[in-house]
């Protein structure tokens, strides 16, 4: 296959995982989520359950740890951030090393950086076991507005005939010697961008004649109507419901 | 009594800069028939394309689909009669996987479950593409593009499909896949193209334009031992090229 998936974000594998239907995993991802969010840092079991949870499905969807430690560098500059708040949060310090801390402040750092760590690995993991189509079908089912779905799918679609575009506009101005080194430089930019912007105002039109050409009157029409089994949800949402009871507990016992 | 597929009378159009792209247009085609729609750059071609799903309406004139004009009250059963394959298939292909795209169509139509699988299955089965179903879009090749935008327009069964330049940008083998695949198709042909061998293996007909007009109207192969007239409207045969004689068949 290889050619037929979309996404650098995708691996292709086969696992009980990627089997199951994708609006439920974008509702057990959005319930995972939604738990560790909730949780007050000082729950640290609640997180060594939530962590546990991640593990877990990380090893049964085959994904290689090294492929998510990778994508989860997107975070790191939110991480860098957590770094400063001990030390300039408010309240009881405590001595740190040669440092003193903020005791909440490092609390609020502990929050972030592992809600963060968490919250990407859901998301990376989903979309690394669900190819795009498949998510954008999950959120219609689960009721997103057709107008968000549509938009979403018609902004991945497009994106990489744009970012297409771009890459030749570059490569002709630099097929004629342009380099551009300061600010009298950036006019050809600035039109680059102003012509790009017409192009694909241009495309938009002609998609929608296309579209109107079959029939398009102004509503997506629904391309399938396959109803899920209980157990399909459960399958999907049994661990995030534990995450979400977890969270239930930490909230009210504190 | 039996309608043209296609009739058009007295077209006239002006884009909204004043430019008259079409100066009284008028065109019959029979059912079943296969037409090339030649003439140079700016002729108005693909401005009287628009005009037969009714996506532009006329200045003047009319178009009439076997025997129903385009009007406001018959746009949408227009639609599905004249099927439009548009020059670019990224255009065309807007949908997450082919299989989605073909379905657009039928969808808007009213079909659903397994009718629909049914149609595109079909659909994509007539352009010999029926392994393109899952695929994305943009990870197809030229002519597999081109094959899926076909599909889309197919899976509507039309009585009319019109193509805009769908040799264009295709490999020899892409093109031959294309014009085979087109020849074995059931339906009223019309081909804008400046390909003429192609005009001349599918089209027995050929309507010149130029300058928002019908300047020539003729067999394809009369048109194409006439270098004159081609030459008139910027069109030429490709070097080398020589029309196989039907005697020595």
């Amino acid at each position: 296959m290889g050619v037929g998936h979309a996404h650098a974000l995708y691996v292709h594998e086969h696992s009980p995982i990627h089997d199951l239907a994708p609006e439920t995993k974008v509702a057990a991802v959005l319930l995972f989520v939604l738990s560790v969010a909730v949780t007050p840092g000082q729950a640290v079991w609640a997180f060594a359950l939530y962590t546990t949870i991640a593990v877990g499905v990380l090893w049964l969807s085959r994904i290689p740890l090294r492929f998510l430690t990778l994508r989860l560098a997107g975070i790191l500059p939110f991480i860098l951030f957590a770094f400063f708040i001990p030390f300039i949060g408010s309240g009881e310090r405590i001595d740190f090393l040669w440092f003193t801390v903020s005791v909440d402040g490092a609390w609020a750092a502990w929050g972030i950086v592992a809600k963060a760590t968490l919250g990407a690995t859901a998301s990376i993991l989903l979309v690394a076991t669900t190819e795009v189509p498949g998510i954008l079908r999950g959120l219609a089912k689960l009721k997103v507005p057709v107008i968000v779905v549509t938009i979403a799918g018609f902004m991945i679609r497009y994106l990489e005939l744009i970012v297409d575009e771009v890459q030749r506009m570059r490569q002709a101005m630099a097929s004629r010697a342009y380099e551009p080194r300061w600010m009298g430089h950036v006019r050809p930019i600035a039109t680059g961008a102003g012509s790009l912007f017409i192009r694909s105002y241009e495309r938009g039109e002609r998609v929608h004649s296309a579209m109107v050409s079959r029939g398009y009157d102004g509503t997506m029409p629904v391309l399938s109507d396959v109803r899920l089994s209980g157990l399909d949800w459960a399958k999907a949402l049994g661990l995030p419901l534990m995450a979400a009871i977890a969270a239930t507990v930490a909230l009210v016992v504190g | 009594m039996t309608f043209p597929a296609l009739e058009v009378t007295g077209l006239e159009f002006f884009y909204p800069d004043g430019r008259h792209a079409l100066a009284g247009v008028d065109l019959s085609i029979a059912a079943g028939e296969r037409v090339a729609l030649l003439g140079p750059n700016g002729a108005g071609k693909t401005t009287l394309a628009l005009h037969l799903n009714g996506i532009y309406r006329p200045h003047a004139g009319k178009v009439v689909v076997g025997g129903v004009e385009v009007d406001d009250h018959t746009l949408a059963s227009i639609r599905r009669r004249v099927g439009m394959v548009f020059q670019d298939p990224n255009d065309q292909l807007f949908m997450p996987t082919v299989g989605e795209d073909v379905a657009f169509g039928p969808a808007n139509l009213g079909l659903k479950g397994e009718h629909l699988d049914e149609k595109v299955e079909l659909a994509l089965g007539m352009v010999g593409a029926a392994n393109l179903s899952s695929r994305v879009p943009h990870h197809l090749s030229g002519g597999e593009k081109r094959l899926a935008a076909i599909a889309t327009v197919l899976a509507m069964e039309p009585e009319v499909v019109v193509l805009d330049e769908p040799g264009s940008g295709l490999d020899p083998a892409g093109r031959r896949e294309l014009i085979s695949t087109l020849a074995g198709l059931e339906v009223t042909l019309i081909v804008i193209t400046h390909d003429l061998p192609l005009a001349l293996e599918l089209c027995p007909r050929s309507v010149i334009m130029d300058g928002g007009r019908v300047v020539a109207d003729t067999s394809t192969r009369g048109l194409l031992s006439d270098p004159d007239l081609l030459a008139r409207h910027r069109l030429e045969t490709p070097f080398g090229f020589e029309m196989a004689d039907p005697l020595d068949q």
